[in-house]
């Protein structure tokens, strides 16, 4: 039995986005709470991933760990990991900003590791050679070379999180998740099909930011070089 | 319902947190979610693999179409899974096709990219040797030019692989999800042990189906094996 052979398809998504956008729990008001916990999660995660992966990075120190947490973070499946927070903290925010965090460290962490230690050893021999100190070799030279890896790695964070976000509405987060979620549950298709394309063209938006960020963010000489 | 901070309700799921009786009376249901979860997921992969095949040629050879498959693929990657299952809903309806044809569609967007990458690492020295001993485009694709490229496809099967199966789970919130079947039930009474199996189980399948994935790609290219 399809959705269409109900009479209550995907068709009348547009009358619903339209007529819900306002108000609390509307359109924009989820869309705003799906943007708040998404930047949530990547800057807790972002404040416990860079500095690990820059250090990492730097002294060549912990790739083995790294590796594995790579490899395991893409087989554990994110709405176990939500379930069991809902079990053991309950159902509510930070039962599920604590995953969401979580599923942000990966990718930041590993890429910030990739980033400065795949950064040219002469150029890091040259830095040093001219008297940086530490700090200032991870500053001026491993940092500015190895950024655009370090923005892809915040880009497919950045993906995970909204994604993880939406799932996030089945243990009692709101964001967009919430239409997919209670659309479902009362089979209100047209509530689904709002959340859904709604929340589709927010992750397309967020992908096309980091894009751009990475156009920007990206020192000249480094884009140029292609180092 | 569930109490939060109370303390009997605290000490009820403390008590269930190891439940290993419960476990060993539910093999045989754990192994029929794990058919059905193993099933939904490698059939994604294989379809996925075909789908990029004919994509990764094309993106190879012109240099004009690879942009375009990869701007493609990084959008389509960048779509939350639920909202893929959610509108799919409504074209396939409830069944085990909404899942396959979600997950082959983001197994798809990983093999894309390196069966493209693959293809294009092939060096041209061995494309031009290849050409020299008479073979046509389409044997030198078939005989020469993908089974050199295989490293880096399989390096993408394994990736798409694995994110497939724990992909899987998250379709047991609007119908079949497998594994990710014991999530919901777990998680609607409260029941934390039930959880863990699913977690648990969704990991091994995964290391199972990597581990058998990667050996599968050692024993087809003997030739990358260090001679002694």
């Amino acid at each position: 039995m399809t959705a269409a052979a109900n009479g209550t398809s995907f068709d009348h998504f547009y009358s619903y986005l339209t007529g819900h956008l306002g108000g609390g729990s509307g359109v924009i008001d989820r869309l705003l709470q799906h943007i708040g916990y998404s930047i949530e999660a990547l800057a807790i995660g972002a404040l416990i991933a860079v500095p690990l992966g820059l250090w990492s990075g730097h002294t060549g120190r912990g790739a083995t760990v790294l590796s594995l947490l790579s490899n395991a973070s893409r087989a554990l499946p994110t709405l176990g990991l939500l379930t069991i927070f809902a079990i053991l903290i309950g159902v509510g925010l930070n039962a599920a900003i604590i995953p969401l965090v979580f599923i942000a460290i990966p990718s930041i962490l590993v890429n910030s590791y990739v980033a400065i230690a795949g950064v040219d050893r002469s150029l890091v021999d040259a830095a040093k050679g001219m008297g940086l100190t530490p700090w200032q070799v991870v500053r001026s030279v491993e940092l500015p070379v190895g950024l655009p890896i370090i923005v892809l790695g915040f880009r497919t964070a950045a993906i995970q999180v909204v994604s993880t976000a939406t799932i996030a509405a089945y243990v009692g987060l709101g964001g967009l998740g919430r239409f997919i979620i209670d659309g479902y549950a009362s089979r209100n298709y047209a509530e689904i099909g709002a959340g859904a394309v709604t929340v589709a063209l927010f992750a397309i938006a967020v992908e096309a930011l980091f894009l751009l960020g990475q156009r920007l963010l990206v020192s000249p000489g480094v884009r140029r070089a292609g180092i | 319902m569930r109490f939060p901070g109370h303390a009997a309700a605290q000490t009820f799921h403390f008590q269930k947190v190891g439940n290993w009786q419960w476990v060993l009376n539910h093999i045989g249901y754990f192994w029929s979610l794990s058919r059905t979860h193993l099933y939904l997921a490698l059939v994604s992969v294989v379809l996925g693999l075909a789908l990029s095949l004919p994509i990764g040629v094309l993106a190879a050879r012109r240099p004009r179409a690879y942009p375009a498959v990869l701007a493609v693929s990084t959008f389509l990657y960048s779509l939350p899974s639920l909202a893929v299952f959610a509108l799919l809903l409504d074209i396939t309806g409830l069944t085990d096709n909404t899942v396959i044809v979600a997950l082959a569609v983001y197994a798809g967007t990983i093999l894309v990219r390196s069966v493209t990458d693959g293809l294009r690492s092939v060096p041209e020295e061995v494309r031009l040797s290849a050409t020299a001993m008479g073979y046509r485009p389409w044997r030198r694709l078939v005989g020469v030019e993908l089974p050199t490229a295989l490293p880096v496809i399989v390096a993408g099967l394994r990736v798409a692989t694995v994110a497939s199966i724990s992909l899987v789970t998250v379709a047991a919130l609007i119908g079949n999800g497998g594994l990710g079947q014991l999530f919901i039930a777990g998680e609607n009474s409260d029941f934390i042990t039930e959880v863990l199996c699913g977690v648990v189980l969704v990991v091994f399948w995964a290391i199972v189906c990597d581990g058998a994935i990667l050996a599968g790609g050692w024993a087809l290219t003997p030739w990358t094996r260090k001679q002694r």
